[in-house]
């Protein structure tokens, strides 16, 4: 009976002290910040559109790190989900769809004729990205505008268009090549067996 | 001093945690996959292994042996290694943000690493005295990060090359971790005593 | 001596390097060719590295051939020119040369047929002038690099100078199968070559001239010799083996110096400067001739051709035209292709113009470029790397090209590679290496582009939150000031919770703050009300009869504000004085100045206890010991209430706190009354410079502006008697008190009088000046006007003795209307009549809410009912003459509107 109280006391003790040990760890060595923050941050496309639900690309770097998914960020897209998954060592899966889909890049464009200056654009505007004033035509900084969609909503006369920035000869990228014909990849019998079973 | 050597030479090479022993296969085939995630881990294993195997053997031989608790070891280690992983990533946390950027995730995961506690367990059971303990559990953490490193360097190459495709992946891995432990058999008679 | 240098130069090697078929002889058979005109010539906006040209031409011009058609858009940009006469028919999307096969901004030009030159303007004197401006010459020339990349000229030829030069390279190698262009080029314009290689050196001045050629091109080699030796010239030339790629400008430069260029550097870095040959002769072509670059030597060759040939084209020539030229099987055709075998890319359609980078079209027959073998693992054969020129590892390229794994890959030097093709030849596995390696490239380059937008993004987004976020907590900053000052109100009440008991002290600091308030309000109105002023003036001198109207009425609605806010400010503190005379004994004097705050405080505080102890006494009225109590604060009271009063008039030695109070009342009118006088001074100044600008150009106004001074002086004048009518009004608040008061109000009275006196004096210098003037003016002007300013200038020497007299005998005199009233008399009409008019109704108005005041006062205190009957009657006189006045000036105004 002694021993096995003994026992309990020493593994209780020890708890105690280690116990102890980490509390004034946690308070002598608290740090302000989480650099993860900014990591994940720094891999968010800064569209600050807010599709993911947080006003902007920090606030959903910070939810990120208290654990909200990873695939809210439609302007993102998968390529952003990847990148993500590899630097917090998740599961990449595929974008959540309810926060919007994927599109292509966009910049929003103003029918200047149609503009009534009303500002409201610009107020909406995450980056500063539109140019004008009080019953003045306003017009929007294409090299600025992240394509966020923001300034579509509040224009009361709807002469914001969001326009697809097409491929030109500059932005051009080579296509990567196909790759080894799947057939040739069919070394031994399983592969071919697989692809039948397809 | 041979002595010591010998226990380097046999945990790093002759009886090697991960590929002899099969201790820690779990950070082994986890953490491979990217060469520098690995050496994050190995460089965060090595620190922890050799503290908590001098913090073990301490408890072991103040706390425990005194009282005649030998049989509550295996309890008491995992207290005193999961104390020193987290005491130590508060610690380095605070004092060195560059290296928690490189430790950072891998240092919670040490404390479900069996190694570490192979490693206590194993002072123990082979009385291994207070600069052997250290010395053990140092030599461990040196070939844990060896055949880690190793190991990720080589899946890197795997992973962009022509797999037969029910191979791809995580089997491909086994079976090359299979081939480097039949290698790592070939340093069995490296020392004769 | 020239002859010391050696002709030809040692030549060294590179690593790699593949010798595929030259297949050059077959467009040497023919002798260069020479296309006809096409139907049209289509110029594209980007034909070089960098910014596109911007078109300086519109749809329909007419231009010559070599005019400039656009021009360069940026530092790495370039000119374009008419490559003949014609007219522009369209500046549209068309289909360029380009591995996308996309389409660009293109000028269209049809050929009139004429060919007509434009004048040619040559820089003969480019030995002569700085080079900064041959630099600028060639620029405009739009000479860029013909090599294949169209690199700017001038920009890489300023970018040499970055260090000392040891090599000046040409690039005659012409390494890659088909193409022989350069070839052609040196056989048919060696001199030109040459001529032009000197000029360059001229330019950047290098140890070493070296031109870098290729064994397999005896008959280009010759030509050169020959012409080297017939000018002596210290030119060397270098004859490398033929393997490909030696014409790669890294390669040859590794070559001929046995220097390799650092990764990620440029030739200029290690004093090496590198040029085609077209580019050389373009530029000879330019300075000596003064031809811009419109044409240029262009292989013509596969098996599709019948007739292979060299031909000098023009830009913007389509490439259909050039196989019809040369004679194409349309069967045979399989692969069109641009630029070498190697290099090159297939082109989709044939309606692409040539640009000035175009230095071969190879129409390929299915036999002589098979389509390529399907793709095979990688079997780590190593050829690769054998072959690759730039040292690096196709292999592991490769690998991480696969993988996407692209940081590794920037590591392992991907961008060091020149895509030349070598590695693919080479690959067993028909691994399209090169085709992976670009992908590659642009994926990291669309990712930095993109990192680059990311980081603007982010730094534009927090610039536009913290500006946010300022705004926000200025706003709040603001309010919460704005809170404060309520709660100090209360606080001060509650300090002075005399509330009840003194209601005065109470009353007294919130007043203070209210008018402190309105105060402020009042000299905002004022500053912008000078403003309308000044701009009415200036809209009057001007004539500007609209803008008279506008400002007319906004200067009667600033006027208006002002005065209901003087009305609001003077109730403020009249507030205080309706109470006092409930409870003398408590009685504590309105704040006038910030020093008395403490002191009132005190005064208020005993108050508070004392009355306190008055109502225990009343409920035990036997204690004693409140008794004693209330005696000692009493007293205390007392000697509190003599501190303040003491405060409040270094002259008042009264301890009747009472007579404080119509003194407020009495500076804060005074204060009104200052400034206004203040403003008919400033009317003053400003009628007597329009009289003086008015006379020296003998102007027929001047008799009106005369008048409208002496109206301004006497409005001056006025309100300087009515500054003194409050103080002699004071006494009267508080009759039954007044023996006292008039000691205390006699002391303020007298620094006023003093300025009265002060200003007094300056009136009469003032008219005496003007009298002084007018006399040296024409005597006419002054007969006339002599009366009327003796007469005023006697009016001020009254005044001074009157208020001089006052100093002797310090009793206030009693003229609240009279000088109304005689100045009234004397109204005439002037130019800032509006101004007058609205002072005069600013006037009306304070004197009718005098009235109301009284007549409140009358209400709340019937037993001063006597004495503010009186004080009503005078306000209600001055405030008689004042509309009188009023209603004259505005009558002169409108007849004066009807004049004009």
């Amino acid at each position: 009976m002694l021993t096995v109280l003994l026992a309990i006391g020493i593994l209780v003790l020890l708890s105690l002290i280690f116990g102890a040990i980490l509390g004034y760890a946690n308070v002598r060595f608290h740090v302000e910040g989480d650099p993860i923050v900014d990591q994940i941050d720094a891999l968010l496309p800064q569209t600050q559109c807010g599709q993911c639900g947080h006003p902007g690309c920090r606030p959903y770097a910070e939810a990120i790190a208290n654990g909200e998914a990873i695939n809210h960020c439609p302007p993102g897209g998968q390529s952003t989900i990847q990148a993500l998954a590899d630097l917090l060592d998740v599961e990449a899966v595929p974008l959540d769809g309810d926060h919007g889909t994927e599109s292509a890049k966009r910049v929003a464009v103003i029918r200047e004729d149609e503009c009534i200056g009303c500002t409201k654009c610009i107020q909406a505007c995450p980056v500063d990205a539109i140019l004008g004033a009080a019953k003045q035509m306003h017009t929007v900084i294409a090299d600025e505008c992240t394509g966020c969609d923001l300034c579509v909503e509040p224009c009361p006369v709807d002469c914001i268009d969001m326009v697809e920035i097409g491929v030109t000869a500059k932005t051009w990228s080579w296509d990567k090549p196909q790759g080894i014909a799947a057939t040739s990849l069919d070394i031994i019998a399983t592969d071919r067996q697989a692809e039948v079973a397809h | 001093m041979t002595e010591y050597l010998l226990i380097l030479v046999s945990t790093i090479l002759v009886n090697n945690f991960v590929l002899v022993q099969f201790l820690g296969l779990c950070p082994f085939m986890g953490v491979s996959g990217k060469l520098e995630t690995s050496i994050g881990m190995a460089m965060a294993t090595t620190f922890v292994l050799t503290l908590s195997s001098l913090c073990s053997y301490l408890t072991y031989t103040y706390i425990l042996q005194p009282f005649g608790l030998e049989y509550l070891q295996t309890i008491s280690f995992i207290l005193v290694i999961a104390v020193v992983v987290q005491f130590t990533e508060m610690v380095v946390h605070k004092t060195s943000p560059l290296l928690y950027r490189v430790l950072g995730i891998f240092l919670p995961l040490i404390t479900t690493n069996c190694a570490v506690l192979g490693v206590a367990l194993q002072n123990i059971s082979k009385q291994n005295g207070f600069v052997e303990s250290i010395l053990y559990g140092f030599g461990a953490a040196v070939g844990f990060s060896f055949v880690l490193i190793l190991f990720s360097a080589m899946r890197e190459r795997i992973n962009v090359a022509d797999v037969p495709t029910v191979f791809k992946g995580s089997a491909i891995g086994m079976v090359t971790a299979g081939l480097m432990a039949l290698a790592f058999m070939g340093f069995t008679a490296l020392v004769q005593i | 001596m020239r002859t010391e240098k050696p002709q030809t130069a040692k030549v060294f090697s590179f690593h790699g390097g593949i010798h595929p078929p030259e297949n050059k002889a077959q467009s040497l058979q023919l002798p260069l060719g020479k296309p006809s005109l096409p139907s049209e010539l289509i110029l594209p906006l980007g034909q070089h590295i960098g910014q596109s040209s911007r078109p300086l031409v519109k749809v329909g011009d007419k231009v010559l051939k070599g005019e400039t058609i656009a021009i360069n858009n940026g530092f790495l940009s370039s000119f374009l020119h008419a490559p003949t006469s014609g007219t522009i028919t369209a500046i549209e999307e068309r289909l360029i040369a380009h591995p996308s096969g996309l389409s660009d901004l293109c000028i269209v030009l049809t050929p009139d047929g004429n060919e007509t030159w434009t004048d040619l303007e040559p820089l003969n004197n480019w030995q002569d002038i700085s080079k900064t401006d041959v630099l600028a010459y060639l620029s405009e020339m739009g000479i860029v690099g013909m090599g294949g990349a169209g690199f700017p000229t001038q920009v890489k030829l300023q970018g040499a100078h970055k260090n000392p030069l040891t090599h000046f390279i040409i690039n005659a190698a012409e390494c890659e199968p088909y193409i022989t262009a350069d070839d052609m080029l040196i056989r048919e314009k060696t001199l030109e070559l040459v001529a032009g290689i000197e000029i360059l050196q001229h330019l950047v001045e290098a140890e070493n001239v070296i031109i870098g050629i290729e064994d397999n091109k005896p008959t280009a080699i010759a030509a050169l010799k020959t012409v080297l030796t017939q000018r002596n010239s210290d030119i060397q030339l270098a004859v490398v083996p033929t393997k490909y790629p030696s014409g790669g400008e890294k390669q040859l430069i590794q070559l001929l110096t046995g220097k390799e260029v650092p990764s990620g550097q440029y030739p200029a870095d290690i004093g090496v400067l590198c040029q085609n040959v077209g580019t050389c002769v373009a530029i000879h072509d330019a300075i000596t001739q003064g031809k811009p670059l419109i044409s240029r030597f262009t292989t013509l060759t596969g098996d599709a051709l019948k007739s292979p040939q060299n031909v000098e084209v023009l830009f913007g020539t389509p490439v259909a035209h050039l196989l019809e030229y040369a004679d194409y099987e349309s069967k045979k055709l399989s692969r069109l292709i641009m630029g070498g075998p190697m290099m090159g890319y297939t082109l989709d359609s044939a309606a692409v113009p040539i640009v000035k980078t175009s230095n071969c079209i190879l129409a390929a027959s299915k036999k002589e470029l098979p389509a390529p073998a399907p793709e095979q693992a990688c079997i780590r054969c190593g050829m690769c790397e054998q072959a690759c020129p730039a040292s690096l590892l196709p292999q592991q390229l490769l690998w991480f090209s696969k993988s996407q794994e692209f940081e590794k890959a920037e590591h392992h030097n991907l961008f060091d590679c020149i895509e030349c093709g070598a590695c693919s030849y080479v690959c067993p596995s028909s691994i399209p290496l090169v085709q992976y390696y670009r992908h590659s490239k642009s994926s990291i380059r669309e990712a930095r582009e993109a990192n680059v937008k990311a980081d603007l993004a982010k730094q534009r987004f927090e610039a536009r939150k913290a500006r946010q976020d300022a705004e926000a907590a200025e706003k709040e900053a603001k309010r919460l000031a704005r809170q404060k000052a309520t709660t100090n109100k209360a606080t001060d009440a509650k300090k002075a919770a005399p509330a009840k008991a003194t209601p005065t002290a109470a009353a007294a600091p919130a007043t203070n703050d209210e008018s402190k308030k309105l105060k402020v309000d009042i000299a905002i109105g004022k500053s912008k009300l000078k403003k309308l002023q000044k701009q009415l003036l200036e809209a009057q001198e001007n004539e500007h009869v609209e803008e008279i109207s506008n400002l007319q009425l906004q200067v009667t609605d600033q006027e208006k504000a002002i005065a209901a806010l003087e009305e609001q400010l003077a109730k403020t503190p009249s507030a205080a004085p309706a109470a006092p005379a409930a409870n003398t004994e408590k009685a504590t004097p309105a704040p006038v100045s910030d020093e008395l705050k403490k002191a009132k405080v005190d005064v208020a505080l005993i108050g508070v206890k004392l009355k306190k102890l008055q109502k225990q006494l009343v409920e035990t009225p036997d204690d004693q010991e409140l008794k004693d109590k209330i005696a000692a604060f009493e007293a205390d009271l007392k000697a509190a209430q003599d501190i303040v009063s003491k405060l409040s008039s270094n002259a008042q030695s009264s301890t009747n706190a009472t007579a404080a109070e119509p003194k407020a009342v009495m500076s804060d009118e005074l204060k009104k009354l200052k400034i206004d006088a203040a403003i008919a001074k400033a009317a003053v100044k400003k009628v007597e410079k329009a009289l003086k600008k008015a006379e020296e150009i003998k102007a027929p106004e001047a008799d009106a502006i005369r008048q409208q001074l002496k109206e301004a002086q006497q409005r001056a004048d006025e309100l300087e008697k009515a500054l003194a009518n409050p103080e002699t009004a004071a006494p009267k608040a508080a009759p039954e008190k007044a023996a006292p008061t008039a000691e205390n109000t006699d002391a303020e009275a007298a620094k006023k009088r003093k300025i009265d006196l002060a200003i007094a004096k300056a009136g009469i210098k003032k008219a005496e000046k003007n009298i002084q003037l007018l006399k040296d003016q024409g005597k006419e002007e002054s007969e006339i006007e002599a009366s009327e300013w003796p007469k005023k200038l006697i009016e001020a020497q009254q005044k001074l003795a009157a208020l001089e007299a006052e100093e002797g005998a310090p009793a206030p005199v009693e003229k609240t209307a009279e000088p109304v009233a005689n100045s009234e008399a004397k109204a005439e009409p002037e130019m800032d009549l509006a101004t007058q008019i609205k002072k005069e109704k600013v006037a009306v108005a304070l004197a009718k809410a005098q009235i109301n005041k009284l007549n409140k006062r009358l209400e709340s205190t019937p037993e001063e009912a006597e004495s503010i009957k009186q004080e009503i009657a005078a306000t209600e006189q001055r405030l008689q003459s004042a509309e009188a006045l009023l209603e004259k000036l505005i009558h002169s105004q409108t007849n004066m509107q009807e004049n004009r």
